[in-house]
């Protein structure tokens, strides 16, 4: 590393910047790479093209090839070589291009990654991240709009992030590099480009001692209340936040108050505040763009009802993806969930 | 390798025929030139010792002390051969089957048994043995491995000319395990990153029932070549053999010439596991054929046959193959599970909420049951 780009990266870091999310995320990759030498990244294409989203843009420039590799096209060798690095103490950062190519790296992540700490006792742990760029509404063709999310958080062993501001792109990317657990990191693609500042400071405190993460893993575990209202909670993560706010804002013109919150986290849920929400509201809708039945917000719905039934007003009500294949992407903006589904779930809970 | 099947013997590199008599090789011999009369003895002893420890194992079983067992019986010249060809910065990364390696490793042998008996997944600790924990998914590890070797060159233990410090990881599977795509990724990610790496394929003729014949047209050692990784096929019942061809790939590997496959041809004397029944798949004849090439018998026909293996050594060897039996006996019976409550326990490494929830009301059922029995 070059003492003049030490310097801009110090500067950088001091300061608060107006990021997209994917800009974001490259921030946070390349503080995560100053701090800790033994963090590398693997990937198809994240080299010299820097991603087909350019996440990893700049990175192989100035941290070399060895530190940013582009792998064979082999998901399954990316997620199980990258294992056995973490057995030699190095911090894997993945990138799976798409959503729909994870499964061939399925069984690595789910029989080998996610049990590995438990199998030894403790005695390994496998502290690896995968990104994966998901969900829909970039008008993609098949297999690159899918939301897997639920097939993992099944897995015990697994942690299930999603950010869905530039702020959480930065911070969560180190929190979950700094986790010694394994993290899937579920990025929605379609905000991308999403422009906000991002305070580049306040996540370091929580990474001091990089092995001493404690701190970041639970913060990124916490749901975010991105909007206080009273008469209904909205919960949604990753591409599906911004969609809870317009509702909110669409829902305040008549007279209903929504509260949002922005769950980051999927295993664990943060039912803490979760509870605290509906609790208040007594009214939940569940927005995410995988299909609704069998998925994360059925997990929410059923919990929700075991522990807050009595403080509920209406039945939880769940909006996503209908329980079809990924339909070509001309019809994706009835497949995912929408504006006016969205407000339809809030007048039927609205209606008890 | 040219035209010939998956369990043809033609052309195997081999030292020590099935009759025990010495044969020659001029590109392996020289690697096991360096070995003593002591040395080629203490092969046979630690062949014995598995051997001890797997046959009390399989009788642990069928008293219904373990769950399943999976035996290493005929598989002793290729595991010892390659394991006592390994240096202490080397690494291994075993299947399951791995006993004898495991032995030359220093792992306790009985704690092996925990996983067959329930106790929990893993026994010993990786780091303190260079040995890792046995993968029952098939191939699944031959990934870990490449990754772990990776690792190993960025570190600089690879290529410096150090003998004390270069290693390299050998990384065992069977002939099935060639069939799944983390194998041939493995062979892929390997090859590209010269990664220092030995494969050793333990052609053992059978995936539970499968011949080997189900799995390749052509030698599994063969597969190598488009890959770009020399390889080598090696008589796995032949002790000396094996230790040869393993010597010359882990220098190889550990030069930073990149990896390298040894396919040691063997057979499973036994059955799969416990619950495997080869009587419905395979021929008496076969197994006669293969009995009277029991890799034990050979090395031991050949130390007698030069008048190198004293009553006394003998003696002496049977008396621990014993003690292993007794001690391994002991042990397992011994053994108590931990508190139920422990099954909680390292699903992460940090505060996971729904685990602690879920341990938590878990902790409180379970005293219910305490309160109203009253105990």
């Amino acid at each position: 590393m070059t003492a003049a780009r030490t310097a801009s990266n110090q500067e950088q870091l001091s300061a608060v910047r107006t990021l997209t999310l994917g800009g974001a995320i490259n921030a946070g990759l390349r503080a995560a790479m100053d701090r800790d030498p033994k963090v590398v990244l693997m990937g198809e294409d994240i080299g010299a093209l820097g991603g087909v989203f350019r996440v990893t843009d700049g990175l192989h420039k100035d941290f070399g090839e060895r530190r940013v590799i582009d792998t064979p096209l082999a998901e399954s060798g990316i997620v199980g070589t990258a294992i056995g690095m973490s057995f030699r103490g190095y911090r894997p950062v993945l990138e799976i291009q798409f959503d729909g190519f994870i499964y061939p790296a399925f069984d690595q992540i789910t029989t080998s990654l996610a049990k590995l700490h438990y199998r030894t006792q403790g005695k390994l742990t496998v502290p690896l991240v995968i990104r994966v760029p998901y969900a829909g509404h970039i008008g993609a063709i098949e297999h690159h709009s899918e939301s897997p999310e639920a097939l993992f958080a099944h897995t015990a062993g697994l942690r299930i992030v999603s950010p869905a501001t530039p702020q959480d792109g930065y911070d969560m990317i180190q929190q979950a590099i700094a986790s010694p657990d394994p993290v899937m990191f579920f990025e929605p693609k379609a905000r991308y480009w999403d422009k906000a500042e991002v305070d580049t400071t306040r996540v370091s405190e929580q990474l001091d001692g990089i092995n001493g993460a404690s701190k970041g893993t639970a913060e990124m575990s916490r749901a975010r209340v991105a909007r206080e209202g009273s008469d209904v909670t909205l919960l949604a993560y990753g591409p599906t936040v911004r969609l809870a706010m317009q509702t909110a804002v669409a829902a305040a013109e008549d007279g209903i108050s929504i509260e949002v919150l922005d769950l980051r986290s999927i295993s664990p849920f943060d039912y803490e505040t979760i509870l605290a929400s509906v609790k208040k509201t007594g009214r939940a809708v569940v927005v995410h763009e995988a299909p609704a039945a069998y998925g994360t917000g059925s997990e929410l719905a059923a919990h929700i009802s075991e522990h807050a039934f009595f403080r509920l007003h209406a039945p939880v009500m769940r909006v996503g993806g209908f329980h079809t294949p990924y339909p070509g992407s001309k019809f994706e903006h009835e497949y995912l969930p929408s504006l006016d589904r969205v407000l339809d779930a809030v007048d039927k809970v609205m209606a008890h | 390798m040219a035209g010939i099947g998956p369990l043809s013997e033609e052309g195997l590199v081999r030292l020590l025929d099935h009759t025990g008599a010495r044969v020659t090789d001029d590109r392996f011999g020289p690697y096991a030139e360096h070995l003593t009369v002591a040395d080629l003895r203490g092969f046979w002893k630690d062949m014995m010792l598995t051997r001890a420890f797997d046959n009390e194992a399989t009788s642990l079983q069928r008293q219904g002390e373990l769950g399943l067992w999976v035996a290493s019986l005929g598989q002793e010249a290729a595991q010892i051969g390659s394991g006592r060809a390994l240096r202490e910065p080397d690494y291994v990364f075993p299947s399951y089957r791995e006993h004898g390696v495991a032995l030359t490793r220093g792992v306790d042998m009985p704690s092996i048994l925990r996983v067959f008996r329930g106790l929990e997944h893993s026994s010993w600790d990786p780091a303190a043995h260079n040995f890792h924990i046995y993968t029952l998914v098939i191939g699944a590890h031959t990934l870990h491995a490449v990754g772990y070797a990776q690792a190993m060159d960025w570190d600089g233990l690879v290529g410096s000319g150090d003998a004390t410090k270069d290693g390299a990881v050998i990384c065992y599977f069977g002939d099935g395990a060639t069939s799944q795509g983390d194998v041939n990724e493995a062979m892929v990610f390997a090859a590209v990153n010269t990664a220092p790496i030995v494969f050793f394929i333990q052609n053992n003729q059978f995936a539970i029932s499968e011949s080997t014949t189900r799995q390749s047209k052509v030698p599994l050692a063969q597969r190598a070549t488009g890959f770009g990784i020399p390889s080598v096929r090696v008589d796995g019942n032949d002790v000396v053999a094996v230790h040869a061809v393993t010597r010359w790939a882990m220098e190889h590997a550990r030069s930073g010439a990149g990896p390298v496959v040894i396919e040691a041809l063997t057979y499973r004397m036994g059955a799969h596991t416990t619950s495997d029944d080869p009587t419905r798949y395979r021929s008496s004849a076969d197994e006669d054929y293969w009995r009277d090439r029991d890799p034990i018998a050979r090395v031991e026909t050949y130390l007698r046959s030069i008048g190198e293996l004293p009553e006394e050594f003998e003696a002496a060897v049977l008396a621990e193959a014993k003690d292993m039996g007794r001690a391994t006996r002991e042990a397992v019976r011994s053994w108590e599970a931990a508190p139920v409550v422990s099954m909680f326990d390292h699903v992460y490494a940090e505060p996971h909420s729904l685990v602690d929830a879920e341990r938590a009301w878990f902790t409180t059922y379970e005293a219910s049951f305490t309160d109203v029995e009253g105990k």
